[in-house]
C-alpha cells in the first residue's frame, strides 16, 4: 500500500519527457542577470560596484534581516552594470550584471567534485555554513533554509524529511539529481541529522521514479537513520503539508508549520546544496534546470549557472518551436508564464516548460454548474466556488473567516473545474485582499 | 501562416479534459436504454413526446436569452437538451402536446431562467415543468397508457387505490405488475419510470464515467427500501414490498437522474447523504400517509429547496482543523 | 351571492382600519428623535452617496456636518464650494473653499503608438491582470485597458474608447468623487486642477523606465530627456526615475513644455489652437526648393 494524502489532489498527466536524461552541463552564458531577490523576505544588499572583478563564489549581495539570504556570483568576470531586468512577472526588478571571463578556466569546470563522505564541521558550523553561502529552498519556494534550520529549543523536532517528490508534471531535475548524486544527498541528509541533531529522516519520492527509489534503498541498506517511502502519484504530493501527513500521517494545524508537529522539511536539490556547501565549500550558485516540452527538439535536463538568461537555455536545446504559445517558469501547475525569454534563472527555477495552442489554451469561463469538483480535490479542504464568488464580490472579510490564506495555491481546482472558471485567479486575488485588509486592520 | 502572440496567465496552465458539455451529454447517452424501452413499448408516442419537450425548451431558452436577456446564446451547451429529455420522461405518452409545450416554457423560463440561468436554479427544472403540470393538469397527467393500449393505473397507483377501498394487498393480487415486469419495463407510467433494468445500466454508466458518485442515489434507494421494509414487515397487507417501492414509480429515474442534478444538490458528500435522506424519507411519507402513490418529485423539490443549508453547514474538512494533539 | 360581497369588503376595509390605527400607535410610540438640521442638510446634499466626502453616503455626512464643531475640512466634492457654502451658512460654521478638480488619464499609450506584444487570458479586470502580469504590452506602468475605473464611476463620466483600448473621461460629468482614483491598480487617474475653462496641461506618462526602453515600448512615452524642466520659467516640472512631472500649483498654463516635447508626451486640454501670426512667419523662412512646385495664380502665361 503507497502511502498518500487523503484529502483531494489530481492527477495531470506526467508527461516525464526527461526522465531518461542524464544531466548536461550548460555552456558558459556570455553574462549573467542576477536579480537581488531570489528568496522570500527581504532582498539583498548590493556590496560590489560597476568594473569590479569578481570570482566564481564571491559574495555580491548581503542579506538584510533575518528572512534574506547572500547571493553570489556564478561565474568569474567584471559587474558591468546594476541594473533592472525582467522578471518573471514581466515587471522590472534590480539586478547585478556580470559579464564572464571567458579566459578564465575556472568558468568551464565539468567535473564534479569527488565523493568525500566525512563530515569535519560541528553542528553550529554547518548552520552558519548554510547562511553565509546563500542557500534557499529548491524546490521552488526559495525559504532561506537558515531560518527553516533555526529550531528554537522548545520545538520538539523528531524527523527530517527530504522532499523528493516532484509532483509537477514534466519536470525531471529532482529525478535525475536523485539518480545521479545519490551518494552525495545521503551524506548530505546526514549533515543536516548532525547539524539538527536528529536521528530520523524519511526521503519521500513518488512511485513514477521507481529507479530512484530503488537506488536509494540500496544506498541506505545498512543506515538505521535514513528511511525511504514510495508515495501514491498524485499532485500535490510534493506540498510540504501534504508530505508531512502521507509520511507521517501528521497534519500541520491551520496557519502553522512543520515544525508545529516536529518535522523539518526540505528538497533534495536543497540538500545536495548543503552538501556541495560543507564538505566542498562551495555557495549556491548553480542549479539544475529543466528544459522541456513536447514540441522542442531535444528537451533535456542542465546544470545552470544562476543568472543565465533562459534565452541561452532556448537556444542550447534547439530554439523555440513553431507554434509555441506559452513559456513558462516552473512547471504546468504552478509555474510563472513569462513573455520575454530575457528572464534569468533563479535560485527558484526548476524548468522551462514550452508548450503549444492545444495544451495552452484557457477555455472560456462559463457559469457554475455547483459539480463540487472543485471542493473534492482541494487538499486543504477549502470551497473555491465560494471563495471565487465572494471575491468577485470583494468580501475579503469573509473569505479570511473561509480560511483563504491556507490556500497553498497548487491549482487544482481551476484545472478540474468542467466550466473552465478561473478559481485560482481570483483566490489569488482575495487572499492578496484579506492580507491588505488585515494590515490595515494593525 | 499566422504567428500567434505568446500567451501569459496564471497557473495552472493545464487544463483537464472534463468539460461541463461533456457531462451533459454523458447524461444523455445514459438514458439511451430507457428511451430505446419506452419507444419500444411505446412506439412513436414516446419519441413525439420526447421530441416536442427537447425542441420546446431549446427554443424557449433561445427566445428567453436573445430577446428578453439581450445575452449570450447558451443552448448548445447541453443542459436545455437535458431538461428536455428528463421533463419527457416525468410526462406519461398520451400528454396533449400543447401541454408539454406549456411544462417546458415552465421549466426553462420559471424554474430556470428567471433564477439566473445554468448554475443560479434552485429547483430542478425538469421536476418542476412536471409537478407544475400534475397540479395543473391532473386528469391527462395520472391517464397512463398500459402496454397493451388500454389505459390504467401505474403499480403504486393501483395499491394506493386498492387500499383507499379496503383492499388488501393479497386482494389486489394480479391488478400488480409483477417484479420482473417492472424490472424489465413492460408496466404503465411515464416515459422514463419504466424499466428499472434500463435506468439501473444508465445509472451504473453514469458512476463510472464519474459523472455522479454513488453517495445519493445508493443512499435514497437504501433508505427507502430501509423504511418500506419495515413498515411491510409489520404488516405486509397494508404496505408493500420494499421490492415494488423501489422498482416503481419513478423512484429508480428519481435516484440517479434527477436528485443527482449536479445544479441542485449539494457539494459535500456529507451534505449529499443528508439530502438524500432527507429525500427518501419524505419520499416514502407520501407514498405511504399522503395522498399521491408517487412522492419522489416533490421530496426532490422539497430537498432543494434546503441544499443552500445543507451547503453552509456542511462544509468539507479543513486540513489541519481537527488536531487533538500537537505530536500524533 | 351579494351577501359575500359586502361581507368581504367590510372585512378587508375594517382589516384595513385596524392596520392603519396600529401604525400610526407604533409610529408615535417608537418615535426616534433626530435633530432635524441633520434633515436640511441633507436635503442640500446632492444625493449622490458616492463616499467622495470620506463618509459612507450623504445621510451619514449629513450628521457628521451637523456633529463636529469645526467643520472646515469637511468637503462634498461633488456639491463643491455651492453646497458647502448653502450648508455653512445653515449651520453657521466656516467652511473652506476649494478649487474643483476633475479625474485625469495619465497614459496616452493607445493601441496604435503602444503594440501589444503578448496576450492575456484570465478575468478582465486591472485588478487580477495587474496582479498576474505586467501587462500586454512592453510597458508596466502604463493603463491595462480592462476598465475597473470605467465601472466603478457613478456619473456617467466615463467610457472605454474601444478604438484606443483606453478610458475616456467626461470631465463634465465628472464631480471629483474619486473613486476610480482608488480603482485603478497603477495609479494612472489623478486629481488635477479644473482651472477656469477647464484648461489643463499635464505628463501623459508614467513611464520610470530609461529613454530608450520606454520609447520602445511606447511612441508616446516620456523619455526622461529634461528639456521641458529646463524650458519651464515657473520650476513647476520636475524629473524623477526619468519620468517628467508638472504640479498643478505651480504651472501657469504657459504652454511652453508642450512643443519641445520630442514625444508630444505632455498633454493640454482645451487651448485654442497656436495663433495665425506664427505660423505665417515659418512659412516665410522655408526657403523655395523648387520652382516648379510653386502654384502662382497671379502669373498667367497667355498666347497672345
Amino acid at each position: 500500500m503507497l502511502k498518500t494524502f487523503p484529502l483531494g489532489g489530481v492527477h495531470p498527466p506526467e508527461n516525464k519527457l526527461t526522465a531518461g536524461s542524464k544531466i548536461k552541463v550548460m555552456s558558459v552564458p556570455k553574462a549573467v542577470y542576477i536579480p537581488i531577490s531570489q528568496h522570500i523576505g527581504i532582498p539583498s544588499e548590493i556590496i560590489v560596484n560597476k568594473k569590479d572583478k569578481v570570482v566564481i563564489g564571491q559574495i555580491i549581495a548581503k542579506s538584510q534581516g533575518f528572512v534574506s539570504a547572500n547571493i553570489h556570483s556564478s561565474v568569474a568576470g567584471t559587474v558591468t552594470k546594476i541594473d533592472k531586468v525582467i522578471n518573471s512577472s514581466g515587471y522590472k526588478q534590480q539586478c547585478i550584471v556580470i559579464r564572464t571571463d571567458v579566459k578564465d578556466e575556472t568558468n568551464f569546470v565539468k567535473e564534479p567534485f569527488p565523493l568525500k563522505k566525512e563530515i569535519e564541521l560541528s553542528s553550529e558550523e554547518i548552520l552558519q555554513r548554510v547562511s553565509d553561502f546563500g542557500i534557499v529552498g529548491l524546490g521552488g519556494a526559495t525559504f532561506p533554509s537558515h531560518v527553516k534550520l533555526n529550531i528554537n529549543k522548545e520545538t520538539n523536532i523528531d524527523c527530517l524529511i527530504i522532499n523528493g517528490v516532484e509532483c509537477e508534471p514534466y519536470l525531471t531535475c529532482d529525478h535525475r539529481l536523485m539518480l545521479e548524486r545519490a551518494e552525495e544527498i545521503i551524506v548530505g541528509v546526514e549533515i543536516l541529522l548532525k547539524a539538527l541533531n536528529l536521528n530520523r529522516a524519511v526521503i519521500g519520492i513518488e512511485n513514477n521514479k521507481k529507479d530512484a527509489i530503488a537506488n536509494f534503498k540500496k544506498i541506505t541498506d545498512n543506515n538505521s537513520k535514513i528511511q525511504i517511502a514510495a508515495l501514491k502519484v498524485k499532485y500535490p504530493q510534493g506540498s510540504e503539508k501534504q508530505l508531512v501527513k502521507a509520511i507521517l500521517n501528521r497534519e500541520v494545524p491551520v496557519g502553522g508549520l512543520p515544525s508545529d508537529v516536529g518535522v523539518v522539511s526540505l528538497n533534495v536539490g536543497t540538500i545536495f546544496a548543503v552538501y556541495e556547501a560543507i564538505q566542498h565549500n562551495k555557495p549556491l550558485t548553480d542549479r539544475v534546470v529543466t528544459v522541456t516540452g513536447k514540441k522542442l527538439e531535444n528537451p533535456s535536463n542542465y546544470w545552470v549557472k544562476i543568472g543565465t538568461p533562459i534565452k541561452d537555455l532556448i537556444e542550447e536545446v534547439g530554439g523555440l518551436p513553431k507554434g509555441t504559445r506559452k513559456l513558462i517558469n516552473g512547471g504546468p501547475m504552478m509555474g510563472k508564464a513569462i513573455k520575454n525569454t530575457d528572464v534569468p534563472v533563479t535560485k527558484g527555477t526548476s524548468g522551462v516548460l514550452v508548450i503549444d495552442e492545444e495544451e495552452a489554451s484557457r477555455g472560456k469561463a462559463e457559469n457554475c454548474i455547483r459539480c463540487g469538483e472543485c471542493v473534492t480535490v482541494c487538499p486543504m479542504g477549502l470551497e473555491p466556488h465560494l471563495l471565487m464568488s465572494l471575491s468577485e464580490r470583494g468580501l475579503f472579510e469573509r473569505m479570511g473567516k473561509e480560511d483563504v490564506k491556507t490556500c497553498v495555491e497548487c491549482g487544482s481546482c481551476s484545472y478540474v473545474c468542467p466550466s473552465h472558471r478561473p478559481l485560482l485567479d481570483y483566490i489569488r486575488f482575495g487572499k492578496n485582499g484579506v492580507i491588505k485588509l488585515e494590515k490595515a486592520k494593525n | 501562416m499566422s504567428s500567434q502572440p505568446i500567451v501569459i496567465s496564471a497557473s495552472p496552465h493545464v487544463h483537464s479534459s472534463r468539460t461541463s458539455k461533456k457531462l451533459m451529454y454523458d447524461v444523455i447517452i445514459a438514458l439511451i436504454p430507457a428511451f430505446l424501452v419506452s419507444v419500444y413499448v411505446f412506439g412513436l408516442n414516446a419519441l413525439l413526446v420526447t421530441a416536442v419537450a427537447v425542441v420546446s425548451c431549446l427554443l424557449f431558452e433561445f427566445l428567453i436569452q436573445k430577446y428578453l436577456l439581450k445575452s449570450e446564446i447558451t443552448i448548445g451547451d447541453g443542459s436545455a437538451l437535458l431538461t428536455g429529455i428528463l421533463l419527457a420522461f416525468n410526462l406519461p405518452p398520451e400528454l396533449p402536446i400543447w401541454m408539454i409545450v406549456v411544462g417546458s416554457l415552465v421549466a426553462i423560463g420559471v424554474a430556470k431562467m428567471s433564477f439566473g440561468g445554468l448554475g443560479f436554479n434552485i429547483f430542478n427544472p425538469a421536476l418542476v415543468g412536471r409537478v407544475f403540470l400534475l397540479i395543473s393538469f391532473t386528469g391527462p397527467m395520472t391517464k397512463w397508457t398500459l402496454p397493451d393500449g388500454i389505459t390504467g393505473a401505474t403499480a403504486l397507483g393501483t395499491i394506493k387505490e386498492g387500499l383507499m377501498f379496503g383492499n388488501t394487498i393479497s386482494d389486489l393480487g394480479s391488478k400488480i405488475p409483477s417484479n420482473m415486469d417492472m424490472f424489465l419495463g413492460v408496466t404503465g407510467g411515464s416515459i422514463g419510470e419504466m424499466s428499472a433494468l434500463a435506468l439501473i445500466i444508465g445509472g451504473l454508466y453514469l458512476l463510472i464515467r464519474k459523472v455522479i458518485s454513488w453517495h445519493i442515489p445508493i443512499t435514497i434507494l437504501f433508505v427507502i427500501g430501509l423504511m418500506t421494509g419495515i413498515f411491510w414487515m409489520v404488516n405486509p397487507e397494508q404496505y408493500a414490498s420494499p421490492l415494488i417501492h423501489i422498482l416503481s414509480g419513478g423512484a429508480l429515474l428519481g435516484a440517479f437522474f434527477m436528485a443527482t442534478d449536479l445544479v441542485t444538490s449539494p457539494m459535500t458528500k456529507r451534505g449529499m447523504i443528508v439530502f438524500a435522506i432527507g429525500i427518501a424519507v419524505i419520499t416514502v411519507v407520501i407514498r405511504l400517509f399522503g395522498a399521491y402513490p408517487e412522492g419522489i418529485s416533490f421530496a426532490i423539490l422539497i430537498m432543494n429547496a434546503f441544499v443552500p443549508l445543507i451547503n453552509s453547514n456542511f462544509k468539507p474538512r479543513r486540513f489541519g482543523a481537527k488536531i487533538k494533539s500537537k505530536i500524533v | 351571492m351579494t351577501d359575500s360581497v359586502v361581507y368581504s369588503v367590510l372585512l378587508l376595509a375594517s382589516l384595513g382600519v385596524i392596520a392603519a390605527i396600529v401604525l400610526y400607535i407604533v409610529s408615535k410610540k417608537f418615535y426616534v428623535y433626530e435633530n432635524p438640521l441633520i434633515a436640511d442638510v441633507e436635503d442640500i446634499l446632492p444625493a449622490a452617496n458616492c463616499a467622495g466626502c470620506g463618509s459612507p453616503g450623504c445621510k451619514s455626512f449629513a450628521e457628521k456636518l451637523v456633529n463636529s464643531e469645526d467643520i472646515s475640512d469637511l468637503f462634498c466634492p461633488v456639491g463643491g464650494n455651492d453646497v458647502m457654502k448653502s450648508v455653512a451658512e445653515l449651520l453657521g460654521k466656516e467652511v473652506t473653499e476649494k478649487d474643483p478638480t476633475v479625474a485625469v488619464l495619465r497614459c496616452q499609450g493607445s493601441c496604435d503608438v503602444r503594440p501589444k506584444t503578448t496576450e492575456f487570458q484570465g478575468p478582465r479586470t486591472c485588478a487580477i491582470s495587474s496582479m498576474v502580469y505586467s501587462g500586454e504590452t512592453d510597458c508596466q506602468y502604463g493603463c491595462l485597458g480592462d476598465g475597473d475605473c470605467v465601472k466603478v464611476c457613478k456619473f456617467d463620466a466615463m467610457y472605454m474608447d474601444e478604438k484606443t483600448g483606453l478610458p475616456v473621461i467626461i470631465t463634465d460629468n465628472c464631480t471629483s468623487c474619486g473613486a476610480c482614483v482608488e480603482e485603478c491598480p497603477r495609479d494612472i487617474i489623478e486629481m488635477r486642477p479644473k482651472n477656469k475653462r477647464d484648461l489643463k496641461i499635464f505628463v501623459g506618462c508614467l513611464n520610470e523606465d530609461k529613454g530608450g526602453i520606454a520609447k520602445k515600448a511606447c511612441a508616446v512615452a516620456c523619455i526622461g530627456c529634461s528639456k521641458c524642466e529646463d524650458i519651464c520659467p515657473k520650476d513647476a516640472i520636475t524629473m524623477e526615475n526619468t519620468l517628467a512631472y508638472i504640479d498643478p500649483v505651480l504651472c501657469t498654463l504657459c504652454r511652453k513644455c508642450v512643443p519641445v516635447c520630442p514625444t508630444n508626451s505632455i498633454i493640454e486640454t482645451n487651448f485654442p489652437p497656436p495663433k495665425v501670426k506664427k505660423v505665417e512667419k515659418k512659412k516665410e523662412k522655408k526657403p523655395v526648393v523648387k520652382k516648379e512646385e510653386i502654384v502662382e495664380p497671379v502669373k498667367v502665361k497667355t498666347d497672345a
